[in-house]
């Protein structure tokens, strides 16, 4: 599998961030701008691990989470939920949709890299 | 004392009343009536209840049967206590309906029946003429006493002389005072004012014989008690079954006496009056019945025997040498006899001229009256004629029966022949289902029984009834003697006689009644007196007919006289919204005018001449309906809770409403702080991150240092323009704007949001159209915010047109004095369902990337166009997306916080 990322993520800066903090720990980093086939692009590939973000242009970051934890070669993979939109509603949305941990923006560094380094499948 | 001196202190006292009655009348003429129509006026002028027999009669009664006399003041009391029962209501309606007699009520509520009118008219005159020669007889045998030319009870060609005159007079009084003229109301101030004052003086003069009595003849209160203990005689002894009877037929009597009525029925001006008199007038009664015992003991004791007892409050100072006393006694004797004639003969006169005199001239004048000729004049003779004829019968009474009875059984004979109207009466108020047939055989039968079983043997045997029908009955029949009507002999004639005739008045009533079948008329009257409470308007007797305006008043005029009519006319055509005297004959305007004519000649006179220039039976479609007014009350009561259910349902709407707004802006505010947390995060993260990297930028080569302090040098931005338009928003939104108005030339705004738009998006290239010749126009507004506009626009066609040859039509139109700048783009504009939203905050359609903004542009554009005194708007169904913005070419100057606001709220 490698030690592959998949960032789901429309802002360009903020994908632009976290590549590099990913890329210097040694993972590699994929970013994906939408949210129409950003399933798809999931399930093409599955990744160690998805960062997704929630408000996406085309469809909605939890709708996206449904659709990978319904689909068979999907359901294992960890999601990160990485969001803006931090109540409380939106963490139990995440938790009952099934994402595997749930982190609002803005995020420190360390944080995320410790995250993922916690989740991602390799 | 001379017998000069005697009638020259009469004429000086009736000059006196003349005077009194005269000086009121003038008054009521000029409008002056309000102190003459208080409560005292109307409670003493009740008294007219205590008539010569209460004055000398009462001690008689008294020195024969001991306290029974009292019965006849109890009766009242309890009528006038319980006043709220009976009187208010009978008071209520007669203003409702205008009646002129207790024969007038009656026939009223049955259908405005002539039959009845005529029947209880007969029976007034029937009971009250005794009653009247009764009157007449006392003052003949007061002034015969004071004379001193009177032994036992013979009288003389004198006193009969003296009783012609005084009938004579009080014809004359009656005559002047009591038709003056033909009132809408049948009120007479002047006669009831003299009546009051004559009711002042006839207590005063039995209070003063009283007190000579106890305080001077006796030793005082405990004397007197002591003496009447010893006076006592068996026959005093009080029989309980003939005190029931007597207070009944007493209270009866009150309300059932035709000048009772007058007086408190019909020349009633206030109803609030009545509940002053339901306690001053049982004080009357209970002061004038005060020393009628004292002053009986004392005279059994002081005068010699065989002395009539009628007369001990004028003979007991004459004894005893009082003569300045004395005389007082004679003129309060004078003054109850004289009141209760006068008020007696103008009730019974205005029944029998409006029950019988009027109603045979209309018959046998057949067709409509002409016009000619004033029936005012007509309608008074007849009175005055009646007044004479009633008075004449009463003096012939007098003269032929004179000193037969004692004074005391022809009131109480009386009394219950005015009683048989009280079934009939009772039904008008309580019972709608009583109709015109029972009512008349009721009163048939109890006026017969009346007549055979007390009053046609009162005159003796062998007057009108020969001694041997009297012991054995008709025809040998013992079951119908008068006095044991079926057998029953335990009763002494009086009650056995009013026990008789209100049973089968009243049995006959209520079958009639029941077997009958009331008229559409009955039944409307009769809804109108039983609920004479709930009432408001009147009565809807008359349907919509042909009859002419012109008609009714000529007809109203010979009744009311021209002045007044044609007022009454003027007054009901403005009403209608007509000029001129003759309004449209609405059955409401010939209901007016049926009232306003009852009120002079009757209610079943007024109808039959209505009925005359109608001309057809008036029952109609609308008579039946009218039948319903009960129903009718009922639904419009029913209609008015629907329309309050249904003012609480729009009520409750707007609440809702209301609430849904309220919830709608809670929810709303809570998605723009949500949006507002979300854009200002999303900048901040990339700001945080960023400088996370380049505080550990060990080995970092520079050129990706400076890329990543720009990427946060640029979100900085972002972020401050967020907040800006936060703020640029939230300022707009108040109406808290200074704007700073220049004037331009719309060409060259339009070159300038151009090309500040171009830096969006700056790959795709935009083909735009332009109207140069229409942009070349001045314009005077906030040109700096009208840019701001246009560059959102065109900004956002950059941003979201889908077009793969993105075209930007710009064109120009007036409308008036506002200028309207369309920007269409070729795009496929934008969906139907959200057209609504583009204009709200953070309504952003599609995606951030494209946008770039937070998705305030639209809203703030919104709000600066409203406080531009213009607007802007999606113009849908062109294809492509069309923003049309509108703004008055000149914007005026004024202060900042005025004219934008109004507008602004105007716009929402």
């Amino acid at each position: 599998m490698g030690k592959r990322v998949l960032v789901i993520e429309d802002e360009a800066n903020i994908s632009e961030a976290i590549r590099f903090i990913l890329s210097r720990d040694g993972w590699e980093v994929e970013i994906h701008p939408d949210g129409t086939d950003a399933a798809s692009v999931v399930t093409a590939c599955p990744p160690s691990l998805v960062i997704l973000d929630v408000m996406l242009p085309g469809r909605s970051g939890f709708d996206i989470l449904r659709s990978l934890r319904e689909a068979e070669p999907t359901r294992a993979v960890p999601v990160l939920m990485l969001t803006a939109k931090g109540q409380a509603a939106d963490r139990e949305l995440a938790a009952r949709f099934g994402a595997t941990r749930f982190m609002t923006k803005p995020f420190a560094n360390a944080d995320l890299l410790a995250a993922v380094r916690d989740l991602a499948v390799t | 004392m001379s017998v000069n001196l005697l009638v020259i202190a009469c004429l000086a006292y009736v000059v006196f009343l003349f005077l009194v009655a005269f000086a009121v009348e003038r008054q009521a003429e000029r409008g002056r009536v309000r102190w003459l129509r208080s409560s005292l006026i109307y409670t003493l002028s009740l008294s007219v209840y205590c008539t010569a027999w209460t004055f000398y009669g009462a001690v008689g009664y008294a020195a024969r049967s001991g306290l029974e006399f009292v019965t006849i003041y109890l009766g009242p009391t309890l009528v006038f206590v319980g006043w709220w029962l009976m009187l208010r209501k009978l008071v209520r309606i007669g203003k409702q309906q205008r009646v002129t007699s207790i024969a007038d009520m009656i026939s009223a509520r049955y259908g405005k029946s002539n039959l009845i009118g005529v029947l209880v008219t007969l029976l007034c005159i029937v009971a009250a003429t005794p009653y009247i020669a009764l009157q007449l007889q006392s003052i003949a045998l007061s002034f015969a006493a004071f004379t001193s030319e009177l032994n036992g009870d013979g009288l003389s060609d004198r006193q009969d002389f003296f009783a012609l005159w005084v009938a004579a007079g009080l014809a004359l009084f009656t005559i002047l005072f009591g038709t003056r003229n033909l009132d809408a109301n049948e009120q007479h101030p002047g006669v009831v004012t003299a009546i009051a004052v004559e009711a002042v003086v006839k207590l005063l003069a039995l209070i003063a014989v009283g007190v000579f009595v106890v305080w001077v003849v006796a030793d005082g209160p405990g004397d007197i008690l002591t003496r009447i203990d010893a006076a006592a005689r068996p026959e005093w002894a009080i029989q309980p079954g003939r005190w029931i009877g007597l207070v009944f037929l007493a209270g009866v009597a009150i309300i059932c006496l035709p000048r009772m009525f007058q007086v408190t029925v019909v020349e009633n001006a206030d109803e609030r009056h009545l509940a002053t008199a339901s306690w001053a007038f049982p004080l009357y009664l209970f002061a004038i019945s005060l020393f009628v015992l004292p002053i009986a003991v004392v005279g059994l004791e002081l005068m010699p025997s065989g002395s009539n007892p009628d007369l001990f409050v004028l003979t007991l100072p004459l004894t005893l040498g009082q003569d300045g006393l004395a005389m007082l006694a004679f003129l309060g004797g004078f003054s109850a006899a004289t009141s209760m004639v006068i008020v007696a003969t103008i009730a019974l006169a205005t029944m029998v001229s409006n029950h019988l005199m009027v109603p045979l001239w209309l018959h046998f004048k057949k067709g409509p009256a002409g016009r000619r000729g004033d029936m005012r004049g007509l309608v008074l003779n007849s009175r005055r004629l009646a007044i004479c004829l009633l008075l004449g019968l009463g003096y012939v009474y007098y003269a032929v029966t004179g000193g037969s009875a004692a004074l005391a059984a022809i009131g109480l004979i009386a009394f219950v022949g005015v009683a048989q109207m009280l079934p009939a009466l009772v039904g008008a108020l309580f019972w709608r289902g009583a109709n015109r047939i029972g009512a008349a055989i009721g009163l048939g039968a109890g006026f017969l029984i009346w007549l055979y079983a007390l009053f046609l043997p009162s005159f003796g045997p062998g007057v009108f009834l020969s001694a041997q029908v009297m012991a054995e009955g008709p025809f040998g029949i013992g079951w119908l003697r008068p006095y044991a009507l079926f057998g029953v002999t335990t009763l002494d004639p009086l009650l056995h006689a009013l026990f008789w005739s209100l049973t089968l008045n009243t049995v006959a009533f209520v079958t009639g009644s029941l077997l009958g079948f009331p008229t559409p008329i009955e039944r409307v009257q009769g809804a109108q007196f039983v609920n004479a409470f709930d009432i408001q308007a009147g009565a809807r007797g008359w349907s919509q007919s042909a009859a002419e305006a012109e008609d009714l008043l000529a007809m109203a005029q010979r009744i009311l006289g021209t002045a007044e009519t044609q007022r009454f006319f003027q007054a009901h055509a403005a009403a209608q919204g007509k000029a001129g005297f003759l309004p449209d004959t609405t059955p409401q305007f010939l209901d007016a005018v049926e009232r306003k004519l009852a009120g002079s000649v009757g209610a079943a006179t007024a109808h039959a001449m209505i009925e005359q220039i109608v001309g057809r039976a008036i029952v109609s479609v609308e008579d039946l309906m009218a039948v319903a007014s009960e129903t009718a009350q009922i639904m419009e009561y029913s209609n008015q809770l629907e329309g309050k259910s249904a003012e609480l349902e729009r009520t409750a709407r707007q609440l809702r409403e209301a609430n849904d707004m309220l919830t709608k802006l809670s929810v709303q505010k809570d998605a723009f702080l949500s949006q507002i947390s979300h854009e200002l995060r999303t900048p901040m993260t990339s700001i945080r991150a960023f400088s996370e990297i380049l505080m550990d930028a060990e080995g970092m080569p520079p050129e990706d240092q400076v890329k990543y302090a720009r990427i946060i040098h640029d979100e900085t931005i972002r972020l401050t323009r967020l907040l800006d338009d936060l703020l640029d928003l939230s300022v707009l939104e108040n109406g808290q704007v200074n704007l700073d108005i220049q004037e331009a030339r719309l060409s060259d705004l339009i070159d300038r949001a151009i090309l500040a738009s171009n830096s969006v998006q700056p790959q795709r290239k935009f083909r735009i159209q332009r109207d140069s010749a229409a942009e070349q126009v001045k314009v005077e507004t906030d040109t700096g915010r009208l840019s701001q506009v246009f560059i959102n626009v065109l900004s956002n066609a950059r941003k979201y047109c889908d077009a793969d040859a993105p075209v930007m039509e710009i064109s120009v139109a007036r409308n008036e004095d506002m200028i309207e700048v369309d920007f269409a783009d070729n795009g496929s504009g934008i969906p139907f369902e959200k057209q609504a939203l583009i204009f709200e905050k953070f309504a952003r359609l599609t995606d951030q990337m494209q946008a770039g903004g937070a998705g305030l542009g639209l809203a703030i554009c919104r709000e600066i166009m409203i406080n531009l005194g213009g607007s802007i708007a999606y113009v849908p169904g062109q294809g492509g997306a069309v923003f049309r913005v509108s703004f008055p070419q000149v914007l005026a100057r004024t202060e900042p916080d005025q004219g934008p606001v109004s507008e602004r709220s105007a716009a929402e």
